[in-house]
């Protein structure tokens, strides 16, 4: 493994995993005192779909440099699985403005972070 | 939108079973691109466990599909959905336990769904739930 590591690795990835738990405790509140999706939560998904671009612009940016993820195939799939999340889990929640919009948003919110770590492992398999 | 809410509601895709709809979404992505990718790329190594991989996909499509859209239809489509994936992820659950040479690659079924949290395991069964309570009053 050479310095430049893994560019879905680091900060942005915990930056990442730690705001969409934040998000998903947020709205687990939310969810338990019957209120529909706040905005907070809204902004919340929003910051987090930011820090997801800016976790793709990393990977192209590694890309361009001439690296290459272990399995190429499933690391795209999660990349843009992982992108569509937090819109998907924004438009639900527009969908329905009850607590149980909020708990969609927890439960995308959960998943989130396995796919940021999913997508780290999908780069690795050839890198270590 | 005005809240039409009896004591019990009847529609499968408001409240809770949205909810519901937005888990069995995710896990149609999930299992639809690795089922994909899997059959794809390296179909030869477990065309039984891809196949199924294939298999459980489709049922997550149409179940959330079908729990969407409500009405007569929708429950019955749900409601064949679920028992699939229930009778599934214990049919394949189990054969993966007794028999781990047919399935050299995991699917979303295998170990009764345990590479996904067991969430494929409850997911039929909280399916079948909602559809009860949801159920018409005869």
């Amino acid at each position: 493994m050479n310095a430049a590591g893994s560019p879905v690795d680091g900060v942005p990835s915990v930056v990442a995993i730690v705001l969409s738990l934040l998000v998903a405790a947020w709205a687990l509140v939310a969810a338990l005192r019957h209120r529909p999706p706040d905005r907070v939560q809204l902004i919340g998904l929003a910051v987090l779909e930011l820090v997801l671009l800016g976790l793709a612009v990393l990977a192209g940016v590694a890309l361009t440099g001439g690296e290459q993820p272990g399995e190429p195939g499933a690391f795209f799939g999660y990349l843009v699985t992982l992108l569509c999340l937090p819109p998907l889990a924004a438009v639900l929640a527009r969908m329905e403005p009850t607590r149980w919009g909020s708990a969609i948003v927890c439960a995308v919110c959960l998943v989130t972070p396995v796919v940021v770590v999913r997508l780290q492992q999908t780069w690795q398999v050839l890198g270590g | 939108m005005a809240e039409l809410r009896t004591e019990r509601p009847t529609r499968t895709n408001a409240g809770p079973g949205r909810l519901l709809i937005a888990v069995y979404l995710l896990f149609a992505i999930a299992a639809t691109s690795r089922a994909g990718l899997q059959i794809l790329t390296r179909f030869d190594e477990a065309p039984l466990a891809y196949l199924l991989s294939a298999l459980a996909a489709v049922v997550y499509i149409v179940a959330a599909v079908g729990l969407a859209r409500a009405g007569h239809a929708g429950r019955r489509v749900a409601l064949a959905c679920c028992t699939a994936e229930l009778v599934g992820v214990l049919g394949v659950g189990a054969f993966s336990l007794a028999r781990p040479d047919l399935f050299p690659d995991e699917t979303v079924w295998s170990g009764f769904g345990s590479g996904y949290g067991y969430i494929p395991l409850v997911l039929p069964v909280l399916g079948l739930a909602w559809l009860w309570f949801t159920r018409a009053r005869g």
